[in-house]
């Protein structure tokens, strides 16, 4: 009678509730499954036989949370707080009714146990957790922009404290078996083949079917209401902490204190009910909609290489070549390498070579320092990496990556020198941040086998790679690229080809704009904050200094030259042109640009030179508005590679805007942004911002027309 | 219209805010006891003529909780018809509550109030109250609370008050306590403390630290840093100071207000009772006000309400003689003479709260009781008395010698 979960009753009168969700690999909380849940335990408490329920997994995890595809929609669906509300309510009641059935329910945790799933062994009255690594215990909710909505922020203060329930809640991260048992969340672990023996045991001996808070004079360990140092601490402390990593940005992390607090001032009943309006404001925020479908849903469809034309056998790079061991090709060569692929990496000097291999060295013995890796790993790593100046040793290669000077010429002299030792079938590919593939294409023999595989800086750390389709590129190249991608375990967007192809283009107007804002008299502590405050990782100036004020003025004198009269300079140009023309100050190698960098370790402050340069205008405009110029102006951009073909979809173009460029990851990405604004008022925020700031700023009409039209850039859900 | 009339005032010695400090074995209630009794006694008072006692007080929990005013009246031994009340407007109380005495009296509901305050911060630690704007998350969040201190290291860094600007500040706050206290300048006013068996505790201020040098000052650590730069409140402060690139920390344990136990009480009345009581009057309050200003940098407030009480007297800055401005922190009356262009000759002539001590709810009578001391030595008429107050307030009173 159940499709969901084995119910069985045994003589000694224990009823054990194996959940088992039919067609999916791990336990998730849905309507169906939890109606059944329901059922069962109503069963169990009617049967006069039935001294005690025993609620295990049938799969080798606990339960995984709850399913969010209906969550990732609610917003969409216009869901209001009250309503969202409802959803949490319904786990409440069944939690609740677990919790208070009258008969004694152990949980038998086999395996990892997160979100609603560790909130529905909270309810019971027993917990036994399988002593396993795999077994991580946690309340994620936070880093999708929710709440523990199912009781979590109720009982795990009432379990631990309101100290150490604030930490688990707000920063998401599962704990292992034994912290879990330290904290008191858990009563017992066990080795995973016994944990249900050791619940029955308890079951079986003198157990009590009635939680802490349900007995007279309970009390909050440490204290639970305004009157407890240890509450005014953690809302005082964590309240300023939260501000500071959030910027505030996501609401989610406040919106737990909160009811936390207000929660664990008043009997359970009405704390599950506080839990519960809270968990309808976040639900019914756009922010948890963005987080949960960029991040959560988007990202694995994409990382499971969603986009790859399904017609190309699958493949696999075993040996790599890699062109150039600077920065760039050292980093690809270090996490192929991770990723079990032998690596030739190649350069012009045998020692340049040998550098590139050093810094896979450096980072695999920092592992080893830390105890994060055995010293056999770190020498197996190396062992996988060739330095060397011979590109006959490219020979067998699958995939070759060049990663030299942004310079065609060399380019073509690089390519032409590595497919006279390729095989046929190999895949020639560019780590180009800013050259056009079709072009670097015409240096090749097989332009079809030809394609860009853009990789971010640091390689080891960024988790995007960008795919750029040259125009002869073949969509079996494509399929290879991706697989390649797949094997080092990033994510991976394919785009067109475009000058800055689409996170170099987008990128550039992010910078433009904060240099822009210099020359207008704004305070560049102010340009810093605004970006900074905006959720951007660093401020425009900042970034300009990292990637190198230079960098930018001969990108901009190139493709000046290439284009010609065609070309317009970026907002920031005067500014850059004066930096590097008049003040020679060309960024954070250099010595310095915007900022200047003491030699002596203290933290890098703005250039004081800039004030002169640049006098601050008497009157400075509320950050808001910087805010919205430096977002607006990166997303303006966005649908600009939508509606030239760059992009191919709205998804590669979010994950690709947060994970390249570190767009903020609470818009959703900058396509998420725009619908997060309201694509209406978007295109009429950009018309007022191109009055004032210049054409940049206008919209074209192909995005006035989606505008109208109402149309934003994901579906409405039907 | 009636007139608030000053005819005495008096105060306990600050003790240092710690267990080693002269009055830790004496609660609040005692020393708000003494206190009361002293002003009683010198002016031979029939207490039956007094209709209130305000005392602000800051923490008025445990021991100094249950509205301190009517308990302490009744304690020392006031007639049983004497009301009493506990006020709190954070830092500025012991001022509101000679503000609150003076509008009974000038209202005309009441003849003659008692105005003062307390706080035995040894025993009640600051902050012993709780409340929702930090403790509750959501309030905290609303008003971007950030500590005090860390608002002080704003205004200094927003002014460009540096580490040897502030420090030189309470170097001259300790000179000038210094010789005042060498000189007896307080001495009119004190109220020896005395233990339960008739021995004085404490007769004289024993915060002071007269040799303290620049060189003193500088080794001290910034207090607020950690606070600020870990904890999370500069980021909160810069999310509503977004053009400031860096809060400097600059305010140290000797460059801010000590913490110290203490109460003091001001005698006020109409001319009526005066007469009736044979009282004589030494000052008028001519105006007070309070205001409030923007919550996270929270203490610009004294030049605020300083032009508000100048605005509502009818007078100006060049009107009054002294200024008492309570020295929280070094920024604070800094900023205070910036923004009124105030010469520091005339700013708390006797030092202030960063050599003496601040006890919280005691503080504003005390400021008032020593400018108007001050007045009648140098033979001046006029005194504005300022704070600056929690949540960006700020209260101001003018008095004036008869």
């Amino acid at each position: 009678m159940y499709q969901h979960l084995r119910y069985a009753v045994d003589a000694d009168g224990i009823a054990t509730l194996t959940l088992d969700v039919a067609g999916k690999p791990m336990n998730v909380l849905e309507p169906v499954f939890n109606a059944e849940l329901a059922a069962a335990v109503e069963a169990a408490v009617a049967d006069s036989a039935v001294k005690g329920l025993l609620i295990t997994s049938g799969k080798a995890a606990f339960v995984a949370g709850a399913d969010i595809k209906e969550l990732v929609e609610a917003y969409d669906r216009g869901i209001t707080p009250l309503e969202a509300a409802g959803w949490s309510q319904t786990l409440n009641r069944l939690f609740r009714r677990i919790e208070t059935c009258g008969k004694p329910v152990a949980a038998a945790v086999n395996g990892l146990a997160l979100g609603g799933g560790l909130e529905m062994a909270l309810a019971c009255h027993y917990r036994v957790l399988a002593d396993d690594p795999k077994a991580v215990v946690g309340l994620p909710e936070v880093k999708i922009g929710l709440l523990p909505g199912a009781g979590g922020t109720q009982r795990v203060p009432r379990l631990i404290g309101v100290m150490a329930a604030a930490k688990l809640l707000t920063d998401g991260n599962p704990i292992s078996p034994a912290e879990a048992k330290k904290l008191g969340l858990v009563h017992e672990l066990a080795p995973t083949a016994e944990v249900v023996a050791r619940a029955r045991a308890w079951l079986l001996g003198t157990p009590e079917a009635v939680a802490p808070w349900d007995k007279k004079g309970f009390r909050i360990p440490g204290g639970g209401n305004s009157l407890s140092p240890a509450v005014t601490q953690t809302m005082l402390g964590g309240t300023a902490l939260i501000a500071k990593m959030t910027l505030r940005n996501y609401p989610a992390p406040q919106e737990i204190l909160a009811a936390i607090y207000e929660g664990c001032a008043v009997p359970f009943d009405k704390g599950l009910q506080v839990e519960s309006k809270h968990f309808g404001r976040l639900l019914a925020g756009p922010v948890s909609r963005n987080l949960m479908r960029t991040m959560f849903v988007n990202k694995g469809l994409v990382d499971k290489l969603s986009r790859r034309p399904a017609d190309v056998a699958k493949w696999q790079v075993k040996k790599l070549g890699i062109l150039g061991a600077g920065m760039m090709g050292a980093g690809i060569a270090h996490v192929s390498a991770l990723a079990s692929m032998e690596v030739v990496l190649v350069d012009s000097t045998q020692a340049c070579a040998e550098t590139g291999k050093a810094y896979s060295a450096k980072l695999l013995q920092k592992e080893v320092d830390r105890g994060r890796r055995m010293e056999e790993s770190r020498d197996a790593v190396l062992a996988r990496i060739t330095p060397t100046t011979d590109y006959a040793l490219l020979k067998g290669c699958e995939l070759v990556i060049e990663a030299v000077f942004e310079d065609r010429n060399i380019k073509a002299d690089v390519t032409a020198k590595t497919e006279a030792v390729l095989g046929r079938d190999a895949v020639f590919a560019s780590n180009t941040s800013t050259l056009p593939i079709t072009g670097l294409a015409k240096a090749s023999k097989r332009p079809a086998n030809f394609i860009g595989i853009h990789f971010f800086s640091p390689v080891e750390k960024m988790p995007l790679v960008e795919i750029i389709k040259g125009k002869r590129t073949s969509s079996e190249t494509v399929a290879r690229a991706l697989d390649y991608v797949g094997q080092l375990r990033k994510t991976p967007i394919v785009v067109n080809d475009s000058r800055g192809f689409f996170t170099s283009r987008v990128f550039g107007t992010y910078c433009a704009e904060g240099v822009r804002m210099l020359e207008e008299g704004i305070t560049p502590a102010l340009i810093e904050n605004a970006g900074r405050m905006a959720g951007m990782p660093v401020g425009p100036l900042a970034v300009t200094d990292e990637v190198s004020i230079e960098l930018s003025y001969k990108v901009q004198k190139q493709t000046a030259m290439d284009l010609g009269d065609k070309y317009e300079h970026s907002a920031a140009w005067p500014v850059v042109r004066h930096f590097v023309e008049d003040l020679q100050r060309l960024g954070r190698k250099s010595g310095g640009g915007f900022y200047d960098y003491p030699t002596d370790g203290s933290p890098k402050r703005l250039w004081a030179g800039l004030a002169q340069e640049y006098p601050p205008a008497a009157v400075q405009p509320p950050v808001a508005e910087l805010r919205e110029r430096l977002l607006h102006i990166q997303a303006l951009e966005t649908a600009r590679c939508v509606e030239e073909g760059v992009l191919e979809s709205s998804m590669e173009g979010d994950l690709g805007s947060i994970l390249g460029i570190g767009f903020p990851a609470w818009a959703g990405g900058a396509l998420s942004y725009i619908d997060t604004v309201g694509i209406t008022q978007f295109v009429a925020d950009c018309e007022r911002l191109a009055k004032r700031h210049g054409k940049r700023f206008k919209p074209s009409k192909w995005l006035k027309e989606k505008a109208a039209r109402g149309e934003g850039f994901y579906p409405k859900p039907v | 219209m009636a007139e608030a009339l000053i005819f005495d005032h008096v105060r306990t010695p600050r003790g240092r805010g710690r267990p080693d400090g002269a009055l830790h074995e004496v609660p609040a209630i005692g020393l708000a006891t003494q206190a009361l009794q002293a002003v009683r006694d010198r002016n031979s008072l029939d207490t039956s003529a007094v209709d209130d006692v305000v005392l602000g007080c800051v923490s008025p929990v445990g021991e100094q909780g249950s509205c301190i005013g009517r308990v302490a009246a009744l304690n020392a031994g006031y007639a049983e018809s004497v009301a009493g009340l506990q006020l709190n407007r954070f830092c500025a109380s012991g001022l509101e509550a000679v503000n609150n005495a003076a509008a009974q009296v000038l209202s005309g509901q009441s003849d003659l109030v008692v105005g003062g305050g307390v706080e035995a911060m040894s025993r009640i630690p600051i902050s012993s109250d709780g409340g929702a704007w930090y403790g509750d998350p959501t309030v905290g969040w609303n008003t971007y609370f950030v500590p005090q201190g860390v608002g002080a290291d704003l205004i200094a860094t927003l002014a460009g008050f540096t580490r040897d600007d502030v420090d030189r500040y309470a170097l001259e706050s300790q000179r000038r306590a210094a010789v005042a206290q060498a000189e007896g300048r307080f001495n009119a006013s004190l109220v020896p403390v005395k233990d339960v068996v008739g021995q004085v505790l404490l007769a004289e201020d024993e915060y002071p630290r007269p040799k303290t040098t620049l060189a003193d000052l500088g080794a001290l650590k910034p207090a607020f840093q950690s606070m600020g730069e870990d904890n999370g409140f500069d980021a909160v402060a810069q999310l509503r100071y977004p053009h400031v690139e860096t809060i400097r920390h600059v305010h140290t344990a000797g460059n801010s207000s000590g913490i110290v136990d203490g109460a003091a009480a001001v005698l006020i009345g109409n001319a009526r009772i005066g007469k009736k009581l044979g009282l004589k009057p030494r000052a008028r309050i001519r105006a007070f006000t309070s205001i409030g200003s923007e919550p996270t940098i929270m203490l610009t407030g004294p030049a605020l309400a300083t032009r508000k009480v100048l605005k509502r007297a009818g007078m100006s800055l060049s009107d009054i003689d002294l200024f008492e401005v309570n020295e929280a922190f070094a920024a604070v009356v800094m900023r205070f003479m910036a923004d009124t262009g105030v010469s520091h000759d005339k700013i708390n002539v006797n030092g202030g709260a960063i050599a003496l001590g601040h006890p919280l709810g005691a503080t504003g009578a005390m400021i008032l009781g020593t400018a108007l001391d001050e007045l009648e030595r140098r033979g001046l008429g006029t005194a504005l008395i300022t704070l600056c107050v929690g949540a960006g307030m700020g209260t101001a009173t003018i008095i004036e010698r008869c």
